[in-house]
């Protein structure tokens, strides 16, 4: 194929080669190209965050604590997770995927505030500088919860700078969700109406949901442990006069949302990737929909089924494991849908499906680990050991970070103008899917088995699974690694990418890849539904051509 | 056959040794099968469907399929149904698990940065081990002196956090003689993978031993009506009601009317508060004038204060903490492993002993 390049000049502009300079990127409002300076910083914080996960699974390896000293572990495990959390997971797909996709999926110009929206970025980078001085000067040794006493009173760390990091993060994530509510209500081309909005769409609705009003109490929670911290005011020690388990109630009432801010973004694209690939519409679109809005909702009302074990009261303990059922059963039914949506499909296997496919597997397994974990009894066992460890990790890895892996693969040909190599794009995304159930499948057993988390040495029974788990580690590490070789080779010597290379019924895909600056040449007017794949120009070419050859 | 010794046969559970395990394994094995069959339901289906959707020309269009709404219904009631049978059985163990039981054998433990120590109602004293007897009702009041940590017995598959500020229960009847591991479940920082430790569950016979073994302090209840004693306790809080403050005697477990109207009832959390923040619930018709002890006294020394309220009964207060001829001097620590048994102490008359199934504290209420 011919080495055209098209960042440069080619005769047509594009949001990429309208302006070179460092200035026009660090300035920019327009949302694909911050979407872009996020899926930069997030990248960077991916790869920091695997670093610290390669040190934990090497500690891991033996039982005697003999790589790490204990202070040196305990900060490993608890910069992976912030790291991951706060400066990975959430922003992901909102912000990258989000940011690049929803003006395009609306038939719009821009968000309905793009200095807003340049804005959050700079505020995230701030958190995220702040974060990285946290790194450099020690790091903090609390665990990603924050649990204070300890973190506010005993804890030598830099707990009080990581707490104003995420204050400051969160700042981004709000308006961040602002700017997308605002521009989903306000920004719809003429005909897209809500019933014709994409399913990522109505993800990201419920998702901005969460954030803004979710945000918030995590915010105020990291301040009052700051105050705590600095000034010894007395809200959760019991010493001075506070409640310890109070700082759990505020802390969970947020970090629940939070892991659906995390896994709704997700299903959003994986519902694009499966109707594309299918070339279905999704199979009962209203309940996929509305069971985005659904978890939203109840994702609000079940924070206290991670503190079964904390003495809260058995009858609050109940009422919380009844609505964490509740909760369970619109994930439950959007699995079943996108299940029915291959039914009788047009099935194709290129790398965003087998993303998509994985996610459908992993995604059932954290959903159906996540019922024994909501069972009052069983998880006064297993509270607080690796089978928490592995449910979470099938969720917010094998679920959404494979679905912002699938997404970022589904999207590159129309954010770069190039495709990747198929051939590599499966076989990462097999070996990733391997490389997940191989490390963290055992970690299941080892939690049934009695291996409490965040241990540092632990008893020599349990080290084959650990030897399992951390061999199942380095294949993921591959995995992870291939896409970044393959997709910076494609920017250069990949294929050129038509507007619409999987022939997909979007909106974004009716515009030239990479999309002009103010991404549509015209006005675009929505006439039917989302997954109409009928009315698919290519697909409607490349049907005409094989009847004309028949 | 016993069902349980059936399951220990199956690889992956650790030991059952308490009256919960089996039930707890029964309803994860129940849980596997049905989350397994449903997986793989799903996959199956999925994976036929995968093959024989395979995409045949590039030009193709499926039929569309908008969607089916008494599958909807069906696939949402038939989770739902399921799902409200596992919540029943989880809450049916979580309330037997949270009901503090009758008859206990009462232990009180501290968690402190990085050690678990335990006190028996007689007096022995163990750090990072607990000794139980086989076939007693075991109930674990628990806080802690620092941070948030969890008193975790995989073998029992019992778990509570220990909470500062707080006490918390646990409880199991240990159903297998043996030696367990003992975990810190909650992450306390520097040494928590270190805060770990045995539980010996032993026949009674040798538990007897055991506990005479070790070299004890007072009991709880000596000990406590001593601080009793030198914190002035004694001076305002009168048998008779005739102090400043209000009388012990036979308190506990009543409900008392406070100076606001309403009840409380005298258990170890209100002793607790009251002794460490006076002010909070006063007993009607006494002034708000008894000092706080905070920082005073240790939590274990405010739970051997609570042992003597408990044991205190009108004009009992002597019967019930006689002196007895206790033995060692007063250490802290204590041996780590169970001493053999050594020559009883001779006549430990009015001593509770954890004999009868009937609870090892007079029981004055």
């Amino acid at each position: 194929m011919a080495n055209v390049d098209i960042y440069k000049s080619e005769g047509r502009k594009n949001y990429l080669n309208a302006a070179t300079t460092v200035k026009s990127w660090l300035l920019t409002l327009d949302h694909k190209r911050i979407g872009l300076l996020y899926l930069f910083a997030i990248s960077f914080f991916f790869a920091i965050g695997g670093i610290y996960a390669t040190l934990i699974r090497l500690e891991l390896i033996t039982p005697q604590g003999d790589l790490l000293t204990p202070e040196m572990y305990n900060r490993v495990f608890t910069m992976h997770g912030v790291t991951m959390i706060f400066f990975f997971l959430i922003p992901s797909i909102p912000a990258v995927l989000g940011n690049f996709c929803i003006p395009l999926m609306l038939g719009a110009k821009d968000v309905a505030f793009p200095r807003l929206n340049l804005m959050s970025w700079y505020v995230f980078m701030t958190g995220a500088s702040l974060m990285l001085y946290t790194m450099l000067s020690g790091g903090i040794d609390t665990g990603w919860t924050f649990y204070p006493p300890y973190s506010s009173i005993y804890s030598n760390s830099q707990v009080t700078v990581a707490g104003v990091a995420i204050f400051v993060t969160g700042f981004s994530s709000i308006l961040t969700g602002l700017n997308f509510m605002v521009t989903i209500h306000t920004m719809r081309a003429p005909g897209l109406t809500w019933f014709r909005l994409p399913l990522f769409i109505w993800a990201h609705y419920a998702t901005s949901l969460i954030m803004v009003l979710g945000t918030p109490v995590i915010a105020i929670t990291v301040l009052a442990l700051a105050f705590e911290r600095t000034l010894r005011i007395g809200i959760f020690d019991p010493k001075l006069g506070g409640d310890p388990v109070l700082f759990q109630h505020m802390f969970w009432f947020y970090s629940h949302p939070a892991v659906y801010i995390m896994i709704l973004p997700s299903m959003g694209v994986i519902s694009e990737l499966i109707a594309t690939m299918t070339r279905k519409r999704i199979f009962g679109y209203n309940f996929v929909a509305f069971s985005s809005l659904a978890i939203a909702v109840f994702g609000f009302l079940v924070w206290g089924h991670h503190m079964f074990t904390t003495s809260q009261s058995m009858y609050t303990g109940m009422v919380f494991s009844l609505i964490s059922y509740a909760v369970a059963i619109p994930s439950a039914i959007k699995t079943f849908n996108w299940t029915a949506t291959i039914y009788k499909g047009s099935v194709s296997f290129d790398t965003p499906m087998i993303y998509a496919l994985a996610f459908l597997g992993l995604f059932t397994i954290g959903g159906m680990t996540g019922l024994f974990l909501a069972a009052l009894g069983l998880d006064v066992h297993l509270q607080d050991t690796y089978f928490v460890v592995a449910h979470f990790h099938y969720v917010m890895v094998g679920s959404a970070v494979i679905g912002f892996l699938g997404g970022l693969h589904y999207w590159w040909p129309k954010i770069t103008g190039r495709l990747y190599s198929e051939a590599m794009g499966r076989v990462s995304a097999i070996i990733i899917f391997v490389g997940f159930n191989l490390t963290f499948f055992p970690q299941f057993i080892l939690g049934q088995l009695g291996m409490p988390r965040r241990y540092h040495a632990y008893p020599p029974e349990f080290q084959v699974l650990h030897i399992l788990s951390s061999a199942g580690a380095s294949i993921l590490a591959i995995g992870f690694l291939l896409p970044a070789f393959y997709l910076a080779w494609s920017l250069k010597y990949g294929e050129k990418a038509g507007a619409n290379p999987w022939m997909a019924a979007g909106l974004e895909w009716q515009t030239p890849s990479p999309p002009p600056t103010e991404n549509f040449t015209y006005q675009p007017v929505v006439t039917h539904e989302p997954y109409e794949f009928e009315q698919v120009p290519e697909i409607k070419q490349a049907r005409a051509a094989e009847l004309q050859s028949a | 056959m016993n069902p349980s010794s059936f399951l220990i046969q199956i690889p992956f559970f650790p030991e059952q040794a308490s009256n919960f395990a089996f039930e707890v394994d029964l309803f994860y094995l129940f849980l596997t099968a049905l989350t397994g069959f449903f997986t793989i339901l799903i996959g199956a289906a999925g994976l036929y469907f995968l093959i024989k959707y395979r995409r045949r020309s590039k030009g193709e269009v499926p039929e569309q399929i908008e969607g089916h709404l008494q599958l909807e219904i069906a696939w949402t009631l038939i989770p739902f149904a399921i799902s409200m049978f596992i919540f029943a059985w989880g809450a049916k163990l979580y309330y037997q698990m949270y009901t503090d039981p009758k008859d206990a054998l009462e232990i009180f433990i501290t968690g402190k940065q990085w050690m678990w120590r335990a006190q028996h109602s007689d007096g022995q004293r163990e750090i990072n081990e607990l000794h139980v007897p086989l076939g007693r009702r075991v109930k674990l009041t628990m806080t802690s002196e620092d941070v948030i940590h969890s008193y975790y017995i995989p073998a029992f598959r019992t778990k509570t956090d220990v909470v500062p500020g707080r006490y918390t229960t646990s409880w199991f009847t240990p159903t297998k003689a043996g030696e367990y591991h003992l975990f810190c479940a909650e992450y306390c920082g520097t040494q928590h993978s270190g805060m770990i430790g045995k539980v010996f569950v032993m026949d009674y016979p040798d538990y007897q031993a055991w506990l005479r073994g070790v070299p004890r302090d007072k009991s709880p209840a000596e000990a406590g009506k001593q601080f009793f004693t030198s914190l002035a306790c004694n001076n305002c809080h009168l048998d008779g009601n005739t102090g400043r403050g209000p009388s012990l005697h036979e308190i506990f477990g009543k409900d008392v009317k406070l100076a606001n109207g309403s009840t409380v009832k005298v258990d170890e959390t209100y002793l607790r508060e009251s002794i460490l923040n006076p002010g909070a619930k006063i007993v009607g018709g006494y002034a708000n004038d008894m000092p706080t002890f905070q920082g005073l006294v240790t939590e274990e020394q405010v739970a051997m204060i609570i042992q003597y309220i408990k044991s205190i009964g009108p004009g009992q207060g002597e019967a019930a903490t006689a002196p007895r001829p206790a033995a060692a001097a007063p250490s802290t620590a204590t041996p780590a492993s169970p001493v053999a048994p050594a020559a009883q102490p001779a006549g430990r008359p009015a001593s509770p002993k954890p004999a009868a199934p009937q609870g090892e504290q007079p029981k004055q209420n």
